[in-house]
């Protein structure tokens, strides 16, 4: 079995602090830790965990600026096959829409009979590239994918629905499915995996400019104050009294 | 150029989902621009939703079919972009839920129509439509325009717009299905409900909620302790799942459980959306965080930036002096 999986490289943000640069449509990165986003490597184990199964080979795709090659390294070394990175011109003014235009080209020649991702980036959270890839490959697909089992020329997948309900389709392949967190374990790259993928092709198509955004960020802003918690201030011990009092004048404790 | 404004109703086992209302109270305010808000439902057997229906909008587009009955990307695709071709609606609504991530994204390609995902807020200027979202998990806000084109399509966070009740009475018109062959390549198989777990965190009065701040699971014991001290159970955030640190059943938010606790304590958990929206009904919410601009401190009644690690051992001892 073929799979491609598309990846990306993101900023670890769930606790740094995030500023905005001065153009107000990118924030400041330089303190920030970069590494692959979260459910893109819960895709990328999904297809290391089929080609343990079924053979195969891995493509690794991404969109993104030179240090991207980061993450395609890592699934590599962890036994993806080969890497392809894709950096046009403008790369700062991409949309969902465009980065899955990009994607769509190299992955339409060659024929993938899966097509997985994450189901969301953890940088614009808009869970948009991977269905819209799927449609500009002409092929069917899942979201929110959270199980996964292969049989011949289909799949049965479970769909993480609200309130813990999973949704159940069968889809025939070729098929894209987008991967939610939890699916499994992602393992992490060995010594000797890493050693092995310093041997493997990286692909790198740029000298490009893409066309056809559909949407444009005007202006990125701190969200507004609004409702703020009463934060209680002083060290570990004046703190701890402070919520036991409220809690027990509240009849809580 | 019309100024109508669609919204595509989401409906689950016969059921009107919440976002369908919050979906309709925005389309509401957004037709007062000079057009009319249609609902547009795709369903089997639909006249009690119908019913339900009729006072949020001037209209109501209904498509009965039994292979609509259950949600199908593939044939709601098949039977929107017909109808959206051919109506032209200036604006098109679905909800950022497992249905419209499901469904717009491809809709929208096949439409060739500009699409914003995830937003909290919409505006429209002249011709023009903006839309507002959160990005890093709320850290950050932005301001999004479209591209100019004869409609749009966006998608709106669950939560992020009060439902009101609605005061129309919508005219319904039956729409043929288009449908006409079964298609193999991808079928709606069945529900499958979540698993029952040992304790029910839903029925709790006190609930403490951990997040990715834990670090490692060998930090469980202490958290345990505490939430057995302050009388509650523990539950949590997806990372604690997905890490397997704890079982599916203790999760918070919209892929998990609904909590309503008179005291919810989030222990370095940011406050991301999908949290939540499983405990932002609490009576009363704690936050613990070292990150004094975590989201969660904006849900949250009282707050304390520091680390978890020093304060919940210290809090664990004053709880159980003051018991």
């Amino acid at each position: 079995m073929n799979i491609a999986v598309c990846i990306k490289r993101v900023p670890e943000t769930a606790e740094a602090a995030v500023n905005i640069d001065s153009s107000e449509k990118r924030i400041v990165e330089d303190q920030l830790v970069f590494d692959i986003n979260e459910a893109d490597n819960y895709a990328l184990e999904e297809a290391l965990l089929l080609k343990e199964k079924t053979e195969g080979d891995i493509t690794l795709f991404t969109v993104g600026p030179k240090e991207a090659d980061e993450v395609i390294k890592m699934g590599l070394a962890k036994g993806a096959t080969c890497g392809v990175r894709i950096t046009p011109e403008n790369l700062d003014s991409l949309d969902s829409y465009t980065i899955a235009k990009l994607l769509a080209e190299p992955i339409k020649e060659e024929n993938f009979d899966l097509v997985l991702t994450g189901c969301i980036s953890s940088d614009a959270g808009n869970s948009q590239v991977g269905v819209t890839l799927a449609e500009l490959l002409g092929i069917p697909h899942a979201s929110l994918v959270i199980n996964m089992e292969i049989e011949d020329d289909s799949v049965t997948v479970q769909r993480e629905l609200e309130g813990g309900l999973l949704g159940e389709l069968k889809i025939k392949l070729p098929a894209l499915f987008t991967i939610q967190t939890g699916i499994n374990e992602p393992r992490y790259a060995s010594i000797l995996g890493i050693k092995r993928a310093a041997q493997k092709e990286i692909k790198v198509v740029e000298n490009i400019t893409v066309e056809g955004m559909k949407t444009e960020i005007v202006r990125m802003y701190y969200p507004p104050a609004g409702k703020m918690a009463e934060i209680l201030e002083g060290g570990v011990e004046e703190v701890s009294g402070k919520l036991c009092e409220i809690l027990k004048g509240k009849g809580l404790l | 150029m019309t100024k109508d404004i669609f919204v595509i109703a989401e409906h689950r086992r016969g059921e009107i989902r919440d976002i369908t209302f919050e979906l309709l109270t925005k389309g509401y305010e957004l037709s007062k621009d000079g057009g009319r808000l249609h609902t547009v439902l795709l369903g089997f057997q639909n006249e009690k939703m119908i019913d339900e229906l009729k006072p949020f909008s001037d209209g109501i587009l209904n498509i009965d079919d039994e292979k609509l009955k259950d949600f199908n990307a593939e044939y709601y695709q098949m039977v929107l972009s017909n109808l959206l071709q051919e109506k032209k609606p200036f604006i098109t609504l679905l909800g950022q839920t497992a249905f419209g991530i499901d469904l717009a994204p491809s809709l929208a390609t096949a439409l060739d129509m500009p699409y914003a995902a995830d937003c909290i807020d919409i505006e429209i200027d002249k011709e023009r439509v903006y839309t507002e979202k959160q990005i890093y998990g709320g850290k950050i806000s932005s301001r999004v325009s479209l591209v100019e084109n004869w409609g749009y399509m966006v998608s709106v966070r669950p939560g992020s717009i009060a439902p009101k009740e609605g005061e129309l009475k919508a005219e319904v018109t039956a729409i043929t299905s288009p449908l006409k062959e079964e298609i193999d390549y991808r079928r709606f198989v069945q529900y499958i409900e979540a698993a029952k777990g040992e304790v029910d965190i839903t029925q709790a009065e006190v609930v403490v909620g951990i997040g990715r701040g834990l670090k490692e699971d060998k930090n469980l014991p202490l958290m345990e302790e505490f939430a057995k001290s302050i009388g509650g159970v523990l539950a949590c955030s997806r990372p604690v799942v997905d890490a397997g640190w704890l079982s599916k059943d203790r999760q918070v938010g919209s892929s998990g459980k609904t909590v309503k606790p008179k005291l919810y304590i989030a222990v370095g958990i940011s406050g991301a959306f999908q949290h939540v929206m499983g405990m932002k009904g609490a009576d009363t919410i704690v936050a613990i965080n070292k990150d004094p601009n975590a989201p969660i401190f904006t849900v949250a009644d009282y707050g304390i930036v520091g680390d978890l690690f020093q304060i919940i051992p210290k809090l664990n001892e004053k709880v159980l002096e003051v018991k």
